[in-house]
């Protein structure tokens, strides 16, 4: 080893390994594999049948008649409505497809917003610490233990100051959702600030005359930020189910302005003690389709991050130190006594990445 | 900023609170963990009181369009809602001190009281669905543990993303479907049946908790009749928390399955299922009673869908009511209350697990 090979900088990954998903995709193994590409299908469908609405749907969604007269109400399914018609006379399978659109600007506006507010405050509060870092770390749990769907509420009835038009509607629910975010998002780019502002690079740089604002954005940002896709694609099927949870409760979008599926199963409430399932049935599966594609592909990404979950056969390639990323209940990995740090050693497994039983 | 400090800064959880003293460790833990009840109220209480004021005042909010203008700043002046907003908010401070919430408007009732009415309802439906929920989720989480990476441990992670992603309310409209409008096994809605509701509130002494004040009537019918009320509530509110026990329940056993003392159990020529039960089930145990504390806001949240979805008259229902009619000084009064059960009840189970595992305190 001679000192010139030693400045040569390592190969670098080749480019199918450095992109996101598709690397994940090849990391996995068995069922790992199963769910992330079963997500990745379901995301796609969900974002393709948004963007393709207008060919895909046969109605509008705020319409009630057509050429040949009124849909009329609570028509069970045929071959004009193939999911019925509502309560209020819309067809029901145009108002599913085009709520995909409803939901995919809700997740966009509620991310955005609150990853660009979270990581500001995060890296603020772990890097400079400080009164405003104590402030807001205890704020922050204070929303973090508080019942989002509560919060949500009070923050839409401020938003919207009870309007319910698309525009209202949209920002009522992504900005409910963005303050319950938040705290999730600045606890963890907090964490990592704090453990990466103690790293020999971080004092090199300092030592070297860089500025703050250079160590913040070039150094510690880019380090920080590497469990954020993981929370992103979790935060967007709470984003989901937060918008609906409003709108079951009656704070959603005006159906004439927007089709949103939590309204629709409001007005479906009554129609299920009647034993109409059509309406309650289509909107629920929407949401239920959406979100187990984004959480399928959340968890995956999650457990492929974390070298005690993935499945074993390449562990050694991609192994690296992992933060607390999880953020579905329950998916955290409070370490029981002992810990989980036994489990890498100890443990045979076979080529498949299975487990070998002593 | 020149000096920047390096150190990483302390948990700002436990402020000043150093790990000196291991003997006395347990009082002063409780100490500082109950005192740190009130700063979280106390942000939560602001929080909410600015946010609802943005909106305006809640007369305008719950009048509005229906009184002259004249008539309408009368009211307020009466409600004290045109002094400066400080000033009302330091005297909002100065009532929930003594736990004086406010009174509805619409209702015009204390909101303390209407706490009481409901609140027994939210408890019973919180309590059951979490006896579901260890029931479900903590043997099939052992289960899918123990079978790691085989056939039922996929089918159970699944599982638990599936009802992680069914909505509450359309998992309790569906179940509401099936069981009560096709099958008619069980009741529709509410939380008993007019002819048992009717015994139950003459009874001299009531709780509010159904089951208990079923239980005083001695009729084993109207018992039956709030049970039967109570499952499909139960299991919708249950299930979603099952599926969170399960994942941490795995979690957790998979992590204590390979630590040093089950090798040597095992070494010792200890068999697996004994293994699991004995040696790694228990303390995979304990994380859990913690994360339950988080479980109880999402219980909550979950118990204002749940009950909206089936007419149970407790603090959710009521709340969604005071909603529709724009009554914010009942919901403002009524997120609070539930800002201070969820704070006592994080205490509570803070404390539990704090008494259970002793690396807890510090």
């Amino acid at each position: 080893m001679t000192a010139a090979s030693a400045t040569v900088a390592p190969p670098k990954r080749r480019l199918r390994d450095r992109l996101p998903v598709v690397h994940q995709v090849r990391q996995s193994v068995g069922l790992q594999r199963g769910m992330l590409v079963a997500g990745l299908v379901m995301v796609g469908v969900f974002i393709l049948t948004s963007l393709l609405a207008p060919v895909l749907a046969p109605y509008g969604f705020a319409q009630r008649k057509d050429a040949s007269g009124a849909f009329g109400t609570q028509q069970p399914p045929s071959l004009e409505h193939p999911f019925g018609t509502t309560v209020g006379g819309y067809d029901v399978l145009s108002r599913v497809i085009w709520g995909t659109q409803t939901a995919i600007v809700v997740i966009i506006v509620a991310v955005l917003l609150s990853i660009f507010i979270g990581v500001a405050l995060g890296l603020y509060s772990g890097y400079f610490g400080g009164w405003l870092d104590r402030v807001l770390v205890v704020v922050c749990d204070a929303i973090y233990a508080f019942p989002s769907l509560l919060l949500a509420i009070v923050l839409s009835i401020v938003i919207s100051g009870g309007q319910s038009g698309l525009w209202a509607g949209v920002l009522a629910a992504a900005g409910s959702i963005t303050v319950v975010f938040i705290p999730q998002y600045f606890r963890v780019i907090r964490a990592e600030t704090v453990r990466i502002k103690a790293e020999a690079y971080v004092e090199s740089a300092k030592v070297l005359g860089a500025s703050n604002s250079r160590v913040v954005f070039k150094h510690v940002l880019r380090n920080a930020t590497r469990t954020l896709p993981l929370i992103i694609t979790l935060n967007s099927s709470e984003a989901i189910l937060t918008m609906a949870a409003l709108g079951f409760l009656g704070f959603g979008i005006e159906p004439t302005a927007a089709a949103e599926w939590g309204y629709d199963l409001n007005k479906a409430q009554s129609d299920v003690t009647s034993g109409i399932w059509w309406t309650a049935l289509f909107p629920g599966l929407a949401i239920v389709f959406t979100v187990l594609g984004i959480t399928l592909v959340g968890e995956s990404l999650n457990d492929l991050a974390d070298p005690r979950l993935r499945g074993r056969r390449r562990v050694a390639k991609a192994a690296g130190q992992v933060a607390e990323t999880s953020v579905v209940p329950g998916g955290t990995l409070e370490a029981g006594p002992g810990g989980l740090r036994g489990l890498e050693d100890g443990e045979s497994f076979d080529e498949h990445g299975i487990e070998v039983k002593p | 900023m020149s000096a920047v400090d390096l150190t990483p800064s302390p948990g700002v959880s436990t402020p000043g609170v150093k790990p000196k003293s291991q003997g006395g460790g347990f009082a002063r833990y409780l100490l500082v963990r109950f005192l740190l009840i009130f700063p979280t109220i106390f942000i939560l209480v602001t929080l909410v009181f600015f946010l609802m004021r943005t909106t305006g005042d809640p007369i305008t909010a719950a009048q509005g369009g229906r009184l002259s203008p004249e008539a309408l700043a009368a009211l307020r002046e009466a409600a004290g809602y045109d002094r400066p907003l400080l000033v009302q908010y330091l005297e909002y401070l100065g009532r929930i001190v003594v736990f004086d919430f406010g009174t509805t408007i619409t209702t015009n009732r204390p909101v303390i009281d209407v706490l009481a009415t409901y609140g027994p309802a939210t408890f019973e439906l919180v309590f059951y669905s979490l006896i579901i929920a260890f029931a479900v989720g903590i043997p099939l989480g052992l289960l899918a543990a123990y079978f790691r990476d085989k056939a039922p441990d996929a089918f159970f992670r699944v599982l638990a993303i599936f009802w992680y992603a069914v909505p509450i309310f359309f998992a309790g409209l569906l179940l509401k479907l099936v069981f009560a409008v096709w099958l008619k096994w069980l009741p529709v809605a509410g939380r008993a049946s007019v002819g048992a509701e009717l015994q139950l509130q003459t009874l001299p002494n009531k709780t509010g908790f159904y089951t208990i004040d079923a239980l005083m009537t001695g009729n084993p019918a109207v018992l039956g009749d709030v049970l039967a009320h109570a499952v499909l509530p139960s299991i919708a509110l249950g299930l979603l928390t099952a599926g969170i026990f399960l994942r941490l329940v795995r979690t957790n056993v998979i992590g204590t399955l390979s630590t040093d003392y089950v090798d040597a159990a095992r070494s010792r020529g200890v068999a697996e299922s004994r293994l699991l039960r004995k040696h790694a089930y228990r303390p995979a145990l304990i994380p859990i009673v913690t994360v339950i504390g988080l479980q109880i806001a999402l219980l909550l949240a979950g118990a204002v869908l749940t009950e909206t979805t089936f007419e149970w008259k407790g603090l959710g229902f009521i709340l969604a009511e005071f909603l529709e009619s724009r009554d914010f000084v009942a919901v403002q009064g009524i997120v609070v209350l539930l800002a201070i059960i969820v704070a006592l009840t994080n205490f509570i189970v803070d404390i539990i697990a704090a008494f259970i595992d002793p690396r807890v305190r510090y």
